[in-house]
């Protein structure tokens, strides 16, 4: 018995190479260690006598301040969600960023103007941010499936439309908005999100909903015929057509959850209670496009639109923007982070195709006495180098 | 009638970098590459060409000899930008979309990094007057002066110069008919000896060049020879992907997609200026959306005879077909 579970762990060693997770795996801590050393190496242009202090700020400095790290990880884990959710369908939705103003603006909307009982107003205010999403997912989604405009350029277009409508409806609304400080006022506090009660940091129950929501979502891609069907037009979109499944539908449907998901990002970005000023519970109308829907997209990348791989991603992108945070303590700008974020989303873009050949020089080595070309090559090489460094080492000898 | 020039005047400024960029992603695309990254290639130009204008603001040149040096520095550094996209989408064989969205994400945190750390502001500022008042002798043309001539920069001219270079190679030249084989079916192209990969990089490249000089064109006609990080170029990169789908990837359709475009723009801020649209009291974020909504409509209505490039997009694979 013993012998024959040491031979399933073998194989089960050997096999962990060629499991998906492990190299996706792979690639993004590729892409993440060379994104990490070019912000470091910008790091020591800017600033040599400080740059390891600053690189150990933004390697550590999230690890004491985790509650905020987590904080700042619920809005892009769901932006993060919601590219990466139409993503599995083989959309590209760069518009989490208008879902998720229009998510803010809605569940504003609710908490100011609406008079419900304190116990549950801030939970119709969040169902509220996820309608507003809805609806602005639904935009792209419904020209994509029945006039085949690409998506790509009419989420973009949605959020522009979405930025410059929730400014203008925010600042006609004379019982949100204070002119005077330019911003609306704080969201009252029994429609502030519940507190997780953690002393020191502004974590909130946000991030257990985001959490739940990305492990439903896993379940949805994996376990659901839905699910099945989403990841099957995803794949080939023809085939899946012939298949007899409802690609229209499920565009529709795709974009609609992806609107829902960024938009709970919205509401609960704008309804967490916090001490950091101006991060959350009330709304600046500057024209200005929400960022964390643009993170979103390289939260979904990085976590290659796999949920419990986002909830990964968001963490360790809000991990790092807290340690550049830090690292201004010694001099640094943050944007340093922001560089080493869209460095190390390029890298991903084709860190997949790095990994792979990473993983056949381990087949490679593994099956040096099965194969016999490349190997052979390998050998004589090394005994061309070794024989080399004998050569080396001889006239070394002599010269002495 | 004054209004009309006005409106004129001040829309095509606003023409020229959205038919320049869309010009570009037209070069890319029918090459078989898809540019999302046109957004962050105009800023590395409009941050280039205002950097430059700045150190050499001072050296006496006169403002259109600067314009035309910084243009030049605009578009190279627009070309080596856009390297990161044809080495990972061409050779890597990455996914296009995604190196395009690392491209834009890439620039603005550039910009606010350097321009911090060196300016100790969001952006570059520069003094360089490039307006031109009325352009001597045309200037004095009857209604054509008073369209083009007055109220005007040097990009304006520059730019319909560009269009028409592009549409004679796109279609008179060699390179224009490979460049297009490549983007509808690389196969065939490579089939009869030409380098796919080759064409793409140059297909690229051009993008970058004319994204790099679409970028400076937008500081110099729309924000006065200035850039920062926070606005970067307002979304232009992307209007301009929309200019070029609406234009069908033909160059002349490209041109009245982009002036139709400024023109709602120019139409949007200049809403108090027009006495018959003010007195409507509609707020200006109404027309601010405008371009937006109508990029919308209008992809809605052309989508059905959409005549994009059939490979774009695909990375090329010898041993595929």
């Amino acid at each position: 018995m013993q012998d024959k579970n040491g031979m399933n762990s073998k194989n089960e060693k050997k096999k962990i190479t060629e499991i998906k997770g492990f190299s996706s795996f792979t690639s993004a801590l590729m892409a993440i260690v060379i994104g990490l050393l070019f912000g470091f190496i910008v790091m020591l242009l800017a600033n040599p006598s400080n740059a390891v202090a600053g690189f150990r700020y933004v390697l550590l400095g999230g690890l004491s301040r985790f509650g905020d790290v987590l904080y700042f990880a619920t809005p892009i884990l769901m932006t993060g969600l919601s590219v990466a959710f139409a993503f599995k369908m083989g959309l590209f939705n760069i518009g989490a960023s208008g879902q998720y103003t229009m998510g803010m603006f809605f569940a504003l909307y609710v908490a100011f103007m609406f008079d419900l009982p304190p116990s549950i107003h801030w939970i119709i205010a969040i169902l509220a941010g996820m309608l507003g999403g809805m609806i602005w997912g639904f935009i792209p989604g419904i020209f994509k499936s029945l006039l085949n405009v690409n998506e790509v350029i009419t989420s973009i277009m949605t959020n522009y439309i979405g930025m410059y409508l929730v400014d203008m409806l925010i600042r006609s609304n004379s019982a949100m908005y204070i002119p005077s400080m330019t911003r609306t006022q704080y969201v009252p506090q029994h429609v502030q999100i519940r507190s997780l009660g953690i002393a020191g940091s502004n974590v909130n129950f946000g991030i257990v909903f985001a959490l739940i929501i990305a492990v439903l979502l896993y379940i949805i891609l994996q376990k659901t015929t839905f699910g099945y069907e989403l990841k099957a037009t995803g794949y080939n979109k023809h085939a899946a057509q012939y298949a007899g499944m409802n690609g229209k539908r499920n565009i529709i449907l795709t974009m609609v959850i992806a609107g829902a998901l960024s938009g709970l990002g919205g509401a609960f970005a704008i309804l967490a209670p916090s001490e950091i000023a101006g991060s959350s519970m009330t709304y600046e109308p500057i024209n200005v496009i929400a960022a964390n829907g643009f993170n979103g997209i390289a939260v979904a990348l990085l976590g290659n639109s796999h949920p419990i791989g986002v909830i990964f991603s968001a963490i360790f992108i809000s991990y790092i923007q807290r340690g550049g945070t830090l690292a201004s303590l010694v001099g640094y700008k943050p944007e340093i982070i922001d560089l080493v974020i869209a460095v190390i989303i390029y890298f991903s873009a084709f860190a997949a195709i790095m990994s792979s050949a990473i993983r056949r020089i381990f087949a490679n080595r593994r099956n040096k006495e099965a194969l016999i070309t490349e190997p052979q090559i390998e050998n004589i090489e090394e005994d061309v180098g070794s024989e080399i460094e004998n050569l080396e080492k001889n006239s070394n000898k002599e010269a002495e | 009638m004054d209004t009309f020039y006005y409106l004129v005047q001040n829309m095509l400024p606003v023409s020229i970098p959205l038919l320049l960029v869309a010009l570009g992603g037209m070069f890319t695309e029918r090459s078989g590459v898809i540019n999302i990254g046109l957004e962050g290639t105009m800023l590395s130009g409009a941050f280039a060409g205002a950097l430059f204008a700045y150190a050499i603001q001072g050296s006496g040149l006169s403002p259109n000899m600067i314009l035309l040096i910084c243009m030049i520095v605009a578009a190279v550094a627009g070309a080596i930008f856009s390297q990161l996209l044809s080495f990972a989408a061409v050779t890597m064989k990455a996914n296009q979309v995604i190196v395009g969205t690392a491209m834009n994400m890439m620039m603005p945190a550039l910009i606010l990094l350097i321009s911090k750390m060196t300016f100790n502001s969001d952006g570059v500022t520069t003094s360089v007057r490039y307006f031109i008042r009325k352009v001597p002798v045309l200037g004095d043309i009857p209604v054509i002066g008073d369209m083009f001539f007055k109220n005007t920069y040097l990009t304006v001219l520059i730019g319909f110069l560009i269009l028409i270079i592009s549409t004679i190679v796109l279609y008179k030249t060699k390179f224009g008919l490979r460049l297009r084989a490549c983007g509808e079916h690389p196969h065939a192209a490579d089939s009869v000896g030409i380098n796919v990969n080759r064409m793409r990089y140059i297909g690229v490249t051009i993008s970058g060049i004319l994204g790099g000089i679409g970028g400076y064109f937008y500081s110099v006609g729309i924000t006065d020879g200035n850039i920062n990080g926070h606005n970067g170029v307002a979304g232009f990169g992307f209007l301009a992907l929309a200019v070029m789908i609406f234009g069908q990837w033909q160059p002349i359709k490209i041109m009245f997609a982009a002036l139709f475009f400024a023109f709602l723009r120019t139409l949007a801020y200049s809403v108090p200026l027009i006495p018959f649209l003010d007195n409507l009291n509609i707020p200006t974020d109404y027309y601010k959306m405008m371009p937006y909504v109508a990029t919308i409509i209008v992809l809605a209505l052309t989508s059905k005879n959409s005549r994009a490039p059939k490979a774009e997009g695909i990375p090329f694979d010898k041993s595929q077909r």
